[in-house]
Parts: structure tokens; sequence; C-alpha cells
């Protein structure tokens, strides 16, 4: 199955550090075009192409802009959310890698919708080794004219900074993420206030994920209907997914929404190696859905995952094949999210540790019928009460994990004994 | 206007509002932990979540504003559910000392486990944080293993009094809430205010018991001698269940005489003395070049934040001592000859709204009768505990005056309590010297209400001086920033450290500002009440400089009642 790529068509083919290459195949023809159109007529065009944020939510873009556009203040910002955290997931690493030239557009295109002349790039820590390309391609991009003051010759300002994150997953949180650029703690504020009307600074803000921007190029340059017409009706566009885990050919790729799970674990990626079996899928990452065997005939796109229990979040398939117990990835994931609580709100601050230790007392063969029962209450709760999306998708690995292999957990439980290593404490 | 559905009830509010003042306006309780009606909203406990028709997510009462057509359920099963859950994860990190706790009776985590009906056993085991109690302070006891994490304390320290001794360390389950470098209170920069005890919910953040101190020294035969500040016969009351602003002088005095204080006098008469002494030290700063702004010294929390951020200025601050240690002073001078007692037999004790006068009374200095001056500070929340422990009925004590020499002071002394006090009681007096004139108009109106920073200007025959109040040491950092710019452009400031002044201190009963105005009230109502309203009138003032003090300044005035400041910048490394 052949490979559609939009967003990554520059990789490997320019310099990404090197602007003119961008311009020689097109590059900040949108952001010429948008130049000279309205606000409103861009933010209506992004609206047409049904653009929806890669970031996780799925949130539709164009309201995104729409709400910070409203707000009245004389300063106003752009993110990108380059904080790519989730495991697993390694694509706005690559496409920042491939060509930062397309981010930068999309921002300054973003930045024209709402009147904006400030953005800033969040980068994960983890990636300070991208910072010198980005870096360069920046300055690059500022002495071509394509940044900084009267871009392109239009008279309009918009200029990017670099801002390093300092290592914690929740800073992938919009608010946490301005809280981390303001100078405090990583700790995500309640809602509302949206950042539409009050995010960095204070000031109205839009925060998009790195691919989420690099789709606006080329939506303005090929026109909305030309988008439309790739993907899935409700989740236009291409994807691109990380996939990871027990498959033969681990990688980026970038495919129309809509993409079937089994064709990208059989056919792209070479299915599970070593003559194993397909135990489990996880989509959209850590905070995703634990899905069976059964299950993966699936349309990859936001609504269909959604359904599915999960979510297709950051577009991040780990794959695990059958010697492996889910109770032990389940174990490993709720790790994850115990130690990147950032301690603010009740229910994941006590509630990721609580739930890691009742997993880890069934794991080891010391569990009840009863964990079971706290589990799943408590794990109810967090969902629904918690403060910010960290602690509402704990909960869900453990949730979907439960209804999809139950028998898993009773094993343990009634055996006392691991049904996949039969190791006995 | 919006309309809403709260639990079946239509009400119309204002757009905006959040669900929990819907709520309260329809007379519906929503629980609430991290909550405070005078703090920034926090949204971090999420025992206040709610129902909000239409919405996957349960909703934050406290923070999640009421839009046209919502419909919302604050009591179904799924939200009593979340509740309890939540509440259970709070527990099993708590510390279930309850019974032995300080702040047993008056915790908002014992009051919330009741209204939630927690009668079931924990499904976590006990994992309480391994920090143990730091208890180095002169005024406050840290415990941070019953800490719950709601970050009111993080708010008073460091928004409101910007010293911000306290934060956050770690994250997660680890998540705590410290001094910065592992260190303990006592090695900070805290200045003792007290402001976090005022709001923190639990028994994580205490006033540091005296108590057992006077039993001792009861026990060793110690003449008891105490002297009570103006804000206490304000606050004792509500100490004890009765309403903000309910003045109990002399029930005050009955249950001291009953518990076993030999002596119990009023401090209204040292704050007179103060005015004497502050005041007459304005009049020559003025009159003699002398170093202006003058700022007041009462407050010792406000003296500790001088010497440690603004050193190089403390030269502003009045010498005058404050009215407890000018007190302190007076007891074991003039009082022990007068009474022909060793003043080693004397145990003063002073009975204040404030935790920073324990740190005061200790400060190595404050010995100029020759040993420590005042023994024993201990604030209105422990004097209500002595006089509950002591069995005594508060409510129908029979009155009983405070005792003679110091038993009545001015109405200037009492405003004291509250802020703008002590600069409108020093005008009274400074007006009266400088000009020679009978001040007809007692009342400054200009130097009272709740603004952080109020300025006013007051005509002395002549002389335009300019007064500036500030209280809550935000404003004052602000204002210190203005004296070391050379733009304070102001004659006479008065600081006092804790929003609202003394009646508003770490001492005295659970804060809010409702109290606290109520509180205010009451202060400007004694002033109307009392015979004399000016210091320099009172006959016990008279009497002091005549047959002691010779007169305002003098020598002995000087060794007993000024004092100097310490450089405490180091304590910033």
């Amino acid at each position: 199955m052949e490979e559609m790529r939009i967003l990554l068509r520059n990789k490997d083919k320019i310099d990404p550090k090197n602007v003119q290459d961008y311009i020689q195949t097109g590059g900040y023809e949108a952001l010429k075009k948008a130049l000279s159109m309205d606000g409103q007529e861009i933010i209506n065009l992004l609206k047409e192409a049904g653009l929806r944020g890669r970031g996780g939510a799925g949130f539709p873009t164009h309201m995104k802009l729409q709400f910070a556009k409203n707000a009245q203040d004389d300063t106003k910002y752009v993110v990108c959310n380059a904080d790519e955290g989730e495991p697993g997931t390694n694509k706005d690493r690559v496409l920042m890698s491939a060509d930062p030239n397309s981010i930068f557009e999309g921002m300054a295109i973003a930045a024209k919708a709402i009147d904006s002349h400030k953005g800033f790039i969040y980068l994960r820590a983890e990636y300070t080794y991208i910072r010198p390309l980005l870096e360069d391609a920046l300055e690059n991009a500022r002495l071509a004219g394509c940044l900084g003051k009267n871009i392109l010759g239009s008279g309009y300002d918009f200029d990017i900074e670099l801002h390093s994150g300092a290592g914690a997953y929740v800073c992938g949180e919009e608010t946490a993420l301005f809280e981390s650029i303001e100078g405090r703690r990583g700790e995500p504020r309640f809602r509302p206030p949206f950042p539409g009307s009050k995010g960095l600074f204070g000031k109205p803000t839009v925060l998009n994920n790195v691919e989420t921007l690099a789709n606006i190029p080329p939506i303005l340059r090929h026109g909305a209907e030309w988008y439309r017409g790739i993907g899935s009706p409700n989740s236009p566009g291409t994807k691109l997914f990380t996939v990871c885990g027990n498959v033969s050919r681990r990688g980026v790729y970038e495919f129309p929404m809509g993409v079937n799970l089994k064709e990208i674990i059989y056919d792209v990626c070479g299915g599970i190696p070593d003559g194993k079996g397909l135990l489990a899928v996880q989509t959209g990452g850590s905070s995703g859905a634990i899905i069976n065997a059964d299950q993966i005939d699936l349309p990859l796109d936001i609504d269909h995952v959604s359904a599915s229990g999960g979510r297709l979040g950051c577009g991040t398939i780990f794959v695990i094949d059958d010697t492996n117990c889910i109770v032990d990835i389940v174990r490993n994931n709720l790790d994850f999210f115990r130690s990147e609580s950032c301690g603010k709100c009740t229910p994941c601050r006590e509630g990721g540790t609580r739930l890691y230790e009742l997993i880890c007392k069934i794991s080891e063969n010391r569990g009840t019928v009863h964990d079971i029962d706290t589990i799943i209450d408590l794990a109810s709760t967090m969902r629904i009460a918690a403060l910010c999306g960290l602690g509402h998708s704990t909960a869900v690995p453990v949730l979907t994990s439960l209804q999809n292999f139950a028998d898993v957990y009773t094993h343990h439980i009634d055996k006392d004994c691991c049904p996949v290593c039969g190791q006995m404490q | 206007m919006v309309n809403i559905q709260i639990d079946g009830q239509s009400l119309q509010v204002e757009e905006g509002m959040t669900i929990l003042q819907a709520a309260r306006l329809a007379d519906i309780k929503i629980p609430t932990l991290c909550y405070h009606e005078d703090q920034k909203i926090k949204s971090v406990c999420r025992i206040c979540v709610v129902e909000v028709e239409g919405q996957r997510l349960l909703q934050a009462a406290c923070s999640y504003p009421v839009s046209e057509g919502m419909v919302i359920h604050t009591a179904s099963p799924k939200v009593i559910q979340a509740r309890r859950n939540i509440l259970e994860l709070i527990l099993a990190r708590h510390p279930q000392e309850c019974l032995t706790c300080n702040k047993n009776g008056y915790c908002e985590l014992q009051d919330l486990t009741q209204e939630l009906n927690m009668a079931r056993p924990l499904r976590y085991p006990l994992d309480r944080r391994p920090h143990t109690v730091d208890d180095g302070s002169t005024s406050i006891v840290r415990d941070p293993a019953k800490c719950i994490l709601c970050t009111r304390c993080i708010e008073a320290c460091g928004d409101v009094q910007t010293i911000a001794v306290i934060g956050k360390e770690n994250r997660g389950f680890d998540t705590i809430v410290v001094p910065p470098y592992g260190k303990n209170m006592s090695e900070t920069v805290c200045v003792n205010c007290g402001q976090c005890v005022q709001v923190c919910p639990v028994g994580a953040l205490t006033i540091h018991d005296d108590t057992q101190k006077i039993y001792d020294n009861m026990r060793a035969g110690k003449l008891l001698v105490a002297q009570v500040a103006p804000s206490v016969r304000t606050t004792i009351g509500e100490a004890l269940g009765e309403e903000p602003g309910t003045v109990s002088t002399g029930r005050l005095v009955t249950a001291m005489k009953k518990i076993g204080f030999d002596r119990v006098f009023d401090s209204d008469f040292s704050a007179d003395l103060t005015i004497m002494e502050e005041g007459y030290e304005l009049l020559d700063r003025l009159k003699n070049g002398g170093t202006l702004p003058m700022i007041t010294s009462c407050c010792p929390a406000w003296v500790k934040f001088c010497e440690t951020y603004n050193p190089k200025y403390t030269d502003h601050l009045s010498s005058a001592k404050s009215p407890q240690q000018m007190f302190g002073a007076v007891i074991k001078t003039y009082f022990a000859q007068k009474e022909q007692i060793d003043p080693k037999d004397i145990c003063s004790i002073s009975i204040m709204p404030c935790t920073a006068k324990k740190f005061e009374c200790q400060r190595p200095e404050m010995n100029d009768s020759g040993q420590q001056d005042v023994d024993i500070s201990i604030t209105v929340q422990e004097l209500a505990k002595m006089i509950r422990e002591s069995g005594i009925n508060f409510a129908d004590l029979p009155e009983t005056p405070f005792d003679n020499p110091f038993g009545l002071g001015s109405g200037a002394g009492e405003i004291f309590a509250a802020t703008g006090g002590v600069m409108e009681a020093a005008l009274r007096t400074v007006y009266e010297a400088a000009t020679g004139k009978t001040l007809e108009k007692v009342e400054f109106h200009d130097v009272r209400g709740l603004e952080g920073i109020r300025e006013a200007q007051v005509d002395l025959d002549g002389t335009i001086v300019k007064l500036a109040v500030v209280h809550g040491l935000g404003n004052a950092r602000e204002m210190m920033r203005k004296v070391r710019a050379g733009k304070a452009d102001y004659h006479f400031i008065e600081v006092m450290a804790c929003p609202g002044g003394c009646i508003g201190g770490g001492g005295n009963p659970i804060r809010s500002w409702k109290k606290v105005k109520a509180r205010t009230k009451s202060v400007y109502q004694q002033d109307v009440d009392l015979p004399v309203r000016k210091s320099h009138e009172t006959a016990a003032i008279k009497e002091i400089y005549g047959e002691f003090l010779e007169k305002p300044l003098s020598d002995k005035a000087h060794h007993l009642l000024h004092t100097s400041y310490t450089n405490r910048q180091d304590l910033l490394r």
C-alpha cells in the first residue's frame, strides 16, 4: 500500500534548513496568498476544508482560530505544540526535522487569520538536538523575509520564538504549556477561560499541534475542495501514524484518514515478526484504548476510533504480540502516568498511584475481585473528575483493557498466575 | 442574566457567575475544600464537582461558569460517588490522628468527611507523607504529612504577602508544600505573620502552642501579669463560637482571672504609650531634619520584613518599640517597683491577635528591664483553648474591669487593632502637640478603610503632613519600592503586615474578609464608646510620665521604650 505524502512531501528531498529549497517546491506561496486575504476568509477556508486538530482531541481548527479572532485584544499569540510526549510517538519529530518551514508557514497563516504577530514553538525537552536545526531554519526564513518584520513585503509582521520544555509530559496539555512558557511550574489551568480568550500571558491564543499547522499551507495552496477529497468525510486530509511495538517495519507513515488499522499492521508494517500472533493494539498512545485482535478491522479516523472507546489522538499505533500479558502493558502505562502527573488535582495525583498499586497487585497475583471493583470505580471517577486530560486519560487503558481482556485479569486473580508466562509470585 | 436550573430549581443569575455562586443564591450547598471565599479559584481538590447535562465530564462548581439554559445536578448519584471517591483518596494520605490533632474540631477536612457521610473503611492502605513535623519556628508549626495540597497557603504567603516561603516541590504523588532547599521555617525569610495558618483548612499549618509554659509558671508560683491587645476583646468571643465582632472585654477579664492570671492589663495603655513616643519622635524628625518618611514599627512581621528585604532603610522605622514590648519593659520596671515585687518573680504574658509577637518577644535585644521583657506571648486561639479546657462557660460570665494601674486606655489605643488605627491615633496626639490647639474632630476617615495603600494629608497649623497607610506585605513591598526610589513623598507611613491590620492577624480565629469587616466595625465603635479618645489624655499616661518616664523621648524612655534593628539580609542567600 502506497503512502500519500502531503505533509512529508519534502522529506529527504530538500535541505530542511534551507528556506530557498522550500520556496522552490512552492513553499510560502500559501502564506503569500494568506497575506492578501482577510482573516475571516482564511478561517472560512479552513472550515470548508474541515481540518481537525492532529494533537489528540481532533477539535476543529477553524473554531480555535475563530475564538481567538473574535477576542478583543491588541496582543494575540500563535503557539505550536511541539512537546510530543506521548510514548511511542515520533511524527512531529520527523516532520520538524524534515520540513520545518511548513510549520513556520502554517503558524504565519494562522497568525494572519487572527491578527497575531508573535508565535512560540514549545519544543519537547528531549528534542533539544533538533533545536539547532530549527534555529537555523528560523534564521534563514527571517533572512529570506518569510518571517520577522514586513513578511514577504506585505507590511505584516510575524516572528517565532523557540522555547524548550523541561521534560514534563503534562506540558503537552495546552494550559500547562502556557504556564511553562511563562516560567512557572508546568501545571494545567482550569477551563474556561479557554486559550482563545485567555491563553498565553493571559492573551487570546491559538495553540495547535505541529502536524495540524503543517496541514494549513497545502489547504491554502490547493483549496478546500481538494483537501475534502482526501481522507474520510468527517476527518479530511492525511494523518501521520507512528507505528511502534511488535511489528516488522516500525516507523512514521502518512496515509489518508480512514486507512484501515489491519492494513497498516499487516500490509504496511509487515505484520508481527518471529511467527507470533497479535494480542492487542493500543491506538493514540499510552492514553489510548487497548483493543483486542478481533477489533482491528477499524478505519483510522477521529470518529471511528472514538467510537471504539479510545481516540485517534496523535495517531500512534502500539502493536502488542501474544507473548505479552495485557496486565503488564497496563501496569507500564500507569507507571508512566503516575510519574508524569503534575500533582495539582486530587484524582490524578492520588488516583494515578493508587491505580498503579492495584494493577501491581493483580499483576503479581495478589489481587482480588474487590480490587477489580475498586479499579473500575476509581478509574471511572478519574475519567470524569480530574482537572485535565492527563487525569482523564489515565483511566482509558485500564477501563478498555478490562473490557476487552477481562479473562486475563480474572486468570491472574483466580489461578494466581499469569496466563501468558505462567509465572506465579 | 441567564436562565439556569439547579437541582430542579429554575433561577435567573448573572452571566459569568460560577455554578458554586449560583447554587449559593439558591441556598443549595455544594461541598468544597480548596475553595476559599477570599482567594483565587483553585479548582484542584475536585470535591465540588457537579453534573452539567450534556457534558461527559463532571465540572468543578467553584470554577465553572453558568451559561444560558444550563441544567445542573449537584447531588446526583454519579456526583456523590465521585466526591466520595476523591475524598477517600485524600483520606488515604492523611494521618488518621484527628483526636490528637491541634485542629481537632476546626478542621475543614473533618467537616467534609462528616458532610459526605464517609462512614466506610478506606480501600487503600494509609500512605502518609514521610515528612516530619517542623516546629522550630517560634510561631508556626508545619506538619507536611497533614497537607492536602489545596495551595491556599502558597497564595497567602506568595501572592498576598509576596514572601513565598513555601511552595510546591516534586510532582505527582510525591508533591509536597515545603520551604525550599529542605529548610525549616525558622531558617527562612518567614516573618511569622501566620496568614498561612489562617487559610490552612487542616492541621498542616498551626500556631505554635505556648499555653503549657503558662501553666508551668503558674505552678512555679510566679505572678502572672498579662497584657491584652486591643484586638483580643473583639475576637475572643468569635474564637469561642460567638458572632464575629462580638466585644467581650469584661467577660474576657473574668475568664482570665478564673484561669489564674494575677493581673490582667489593657494593652490600650501601651498603645497610648507608643503614640506618645512615636508621635514625639515624628515631631522631632519633622523639626530637626530626621529621616523621613518615618514608618511605624508596631508590627513585628513588618519589622522583620523590612530588616530582611530593606536592611538599609531601617532608619526609616520609628525607634519606638511595639506596644507589647513597651508594656513588657514597663511591667518589669515601673510596675514591679510600684508593687515592690522582684521582677524575677513576674511572668509577663501577652495575649495577642498575632503569631509574630512570639518571635518579637524572643528577640535577644528585648530585655531592657534586665530580663526578657515579655516572657510568653500567646494568641487569641490559644487563649480560647485555655478558656475551654478550664471549663469556663464564657457566654454566661459576669464582667470584670481590667486591673489598675493600666486598666483604661484611650479610644486611640483601641483602634490600633485596625489598619490605619495607629496613624489615626498618632494624629490625635501629634496635632495637639504640634499646634497647641484642641483637636475637635478626632476621627480621620481618610486613613480608614480597606484599600491596600491609602493616602491622606493633615494640616498642622500651616505645615502639611503627608501620610500613607499600608496593610498586607505585598502592598508594603510596593511602598518600599517607592521609598527606595525616593518617590515616597510622605512624612509618615503606617505599615501592618496582615491584611486588615491586627484585627485580621494570624493569631485570631480563622479569618475571612467578611469577618474582618465585622470585627473592624466593632473596633471603631469601641473608640466612640470610650470616655477618653486621645492617648495623651489618659490618666495612666499622665501618671507614668509624671512618676517615672518624665517626658516622651527622655533618657529613661529611650532606654526602656525604644529599640534598634538587625540586618537580616543573609536570610535571602
